[in-house]
């Protein structure tokens, strides 16, 4: 018996008994949905902490005054550096890998535009922050190179701050509003942003200056935090111990300063998004077992019930080979079938789930998925399977 | 004509025992060197009381089992040391089964039911349907091409079988109590069919413990005990 007419045997076996084969597969179809959403859930997840640290730029690296812990936001601030921002220039010229070195300025200020008043930081930051920072301009534009260099008072300000200072239709661009210390003009707004931003602080709620005007309007002595880009992100090892080195030269001890690489952060997450993502996938293949139990069990039934029709199969010439086919094809079938059934459902409702958070269906665990099904398919479906090839046809034929 | 014809079937002193010393238990000698031989074209007849050894030569006959001492020859070949897959084939070709249960696949078609020892030969779909609808023809049912057992009478599902039967042009057509499911007149028109397919050139063995059956059969092997104890008719021996 060829191939192709084992696979129609199989077919018609599974038509004939509709509602048990639906019933039978059932067990595949949750196993495999539930491995391919909770991957899908797992890899968003990873994919979208990914993206965040990515637009922090990954061959960043932040110095934080103090010994920073992960969890106290925002890090670094109310502690007094016990570096300056000669130390941020000397940084700068220490040389490869160190390509730029921006000493941020962070201070808690009201800012005011005619009787209206509202708290809000004032950062000091450079060109390269927008990127830096993932924003968007909503309005005007943003601080350029030439601004920086010569100290000039004008800033950006957050979606919050532009609406709690201006009316409706009213041009905030080109205002001077008046901010703890000095005055200000207006060159930009930023498009309002959900979540947090650097430091774990609103930007929504922010004033940013070239962070030369923000020294002098500020009278910071010392920078909320450094931002060292090197050339490269392989480069990044052999820039921060220069950096390091730098600071034990004057003297500093690692309770004085942070070094925070973000790959180093995002690595150590995303191996920890990947624990809980096969951890939890681990629970959901635990049902792709009770599934193949379950075709195995159906499948014994089957070749019980029908014996009979195994006796006559090798009367009319079937093999022993045929038989333990028809059957092994038979349970193959139908966890394949559930199999895909199943991609299709844990897809969909990943699809369905995106609109909320990011899911991402990657190839591997479809694939996955679908040879775990199989396999079960093989394993649950051969004990029945030689089962009936053994059957003596005799007996077989004279089974009530 | 041949002088000498091949036999359809050879028993040569076939013995058949059953169970094993092995732990204690008893063997059985459900048959003891049975010799007879079955010529191409014959009718025969099987009969015995029940228990006497029927069944045995049934299953010997219809290549399901092997004999214990002796040997067998279906069309000249001796069959007692073949593999499993080899009997399977030469029943496939051989061999056409009738059984007292029809033994029919539920929810099939008849056309399917025809076809399938055509598929255990590895023929083609559309030569297979051409000549599972010829046999129907041949016995009848046309008209019943597509219903399944559960709408047709005890009659008709078991002419469905003998057409299964034919479908592979077997060199023997093998039939057990044939007609025992059957009310009187349906299995004579069974009988009768066996009759015309005897008529045609088919070599037919009717296992039977109806003497009634066993009339129509020009020549009867009667078994008692696991041994052959007459066989009347035999023109060839």
């Amino acid at each position: 018996m060829d191939t192709v007419e084992l696979f129609k045997t199989a077919g018609v076996a599974i038509r004939t008994n509709k509602t048990r084969s639906v019933l039978t597969t059932l067990g595949i179809i949750i196993g495999v949905a539930s491995v391919i959403l909770l991957v899908a859930v797992g890899n968003g997840l990873q994919a979208y902490v990914t993206g965040e640290f990515e637009a922090l730029g990954a061959n960043r690296v932040m110095v934080m005054p103090g010994k920073v812990k992960f969890g106290s936001a925002p890090p670094g601030f109310g502690v007094e550096a016990k570096f300056d921002f000669e130390d941020v220039e000397k940084i700068g010229k220490l040389g490869s890998p160190i390509s730029e070195v921006l000493g941020m300025v962070v201070r808690a200020v009201t800012v005011k535009y005619m009787n209206k008043s509202v708290d809000a930081w004032v950062a000091g930051v450079n060109q390269g922050y927008l990127k830096l920072g993932n924003l968007e301009i909503a309005r005007g534009r943003f601080i350029s190179e030439d601004m920086v260099r010569r100290s000039q008072m004008g800033g950006v300000i957050g979606a919050d701050i532009s609406e709690k200072l201006f009316r409706r239709g009213e041009e905030p661009v080109g205002k001077e509003i008046d901010i703890t210390g000095g005055k200000i003009k207006v060159i930009g707004v930023l498009e309002k942003k959900g979540g947090l931003g650097v430091g774990g602080s609103d930007e929504n709620s922010y004033v940013l200056l070239p962070v030369t005007a923000a020294r002098k309007l500020t009278g910071a002595k010392t920078p909320a935090m450094v931002m060292v880009s090197m050339e490269n992100t392989e480069s990044i090892p052999v820039g921060v111990k220069k950096v390091k080195d730098y600071f034990y030269r004057r003297g500093l001890t690692d309770d004085d300063f942070t070094v925070m690489e973000p790959k180093e952060l995002l690595s150590s997450i995303s191996s920890l998004l990947g624990v809980v993502t096969g951890a939890l996938s681990g629970i959901a293949a635990i049902s792709l077992v009770v599934g193949g139990i379950g075709i195995a069990n159906i499948m014994l039934v089957s070749v019980t019930e029908r014996t009979r029709e195994i006796g006559l199969r090798k009367a009319l010439g079937g093999t022993k080979r045929d038989i333990l086919l028809q059957f092994l094809i038979e349970a193959v079938v139908l966890s394949v079938v559930g199999g895909m059934i199943g991609v299709g459902i844990g897809w969909g409702l990943s699809l369905v789930l995106s609109r909320f958070i990011q899911t991402s269906v990657t190839g591997w665990s479809v694939g996955l998925a679908f040879g775990i099904s199989a396999a079960v398919g093989i394993i649950s479906g051969l004990a029945p399977a030689i089962r009936a090839g053994r059957l003596d046809p005799i007996e077989a034929l004279r089974y009530e | 004509m041949k002088a000498k014809e091949m036999p359809v079937v050879k028993f040569d002193k076939v013995c058949r025992y059953y169970g094993s010393t092995d732990n204690g238990g008893e063997i059985v000698k459900a048959m003891c060197e049975v010799s007879f031989q079955i010529t191409k074209g014959e009718f025969v007849a099987v009969t015995g009381p029940s228990g006497s050894g029927k069944s045995t030569l049934l299953h010997l006959i219809g290549l399901l089992d092997r004999p214990s001492e002796g040997e067998i020859y279906i069309d000249g070949v001796a069959v007692s040391k073949m593999a499993d897959a080899r009997l399977a084939k030469l029943r496939n070709e051989k061999i056409g089964f009738i059984f007292q249960q029809f033994n029919l696949l539920p929810k099939t078609s008849s056309l399917k039911q025809v076809e399938l020892p055509l598929v255990y030969a590895g023929i083609g779909a559309a030569k297979r349907r051409e000549m599972a609808r010829s046999e129907l023809e041949s016995v009848g049912l046309l008209d019943k091409l597509n219903n399944r057992p559960s709408q047709l009478s005890g009659g008709q599902q078991q002419r469905v079988a003998i057409a299964r039967a034919m479908v592979t042009k077997p060199a023997l057509l093998l039939a057990d109590e044939p007609t025992g499911n059957l009310d009187s007149k349906s299995g004579a028109a069974i009988l009768e069919l066996f009759e015309r397919l005897h008529e045609g050139g088919v070599t037919v063995v009717i296992v039977t413990h109806d003497r009634d059956v066993a009339a129509h059969a020009p020549r009867r092997l009667v078994i008692k005990d696991g041994e052959l104890v007459e066989d009347k008719g035999n023109g060839h021996g």
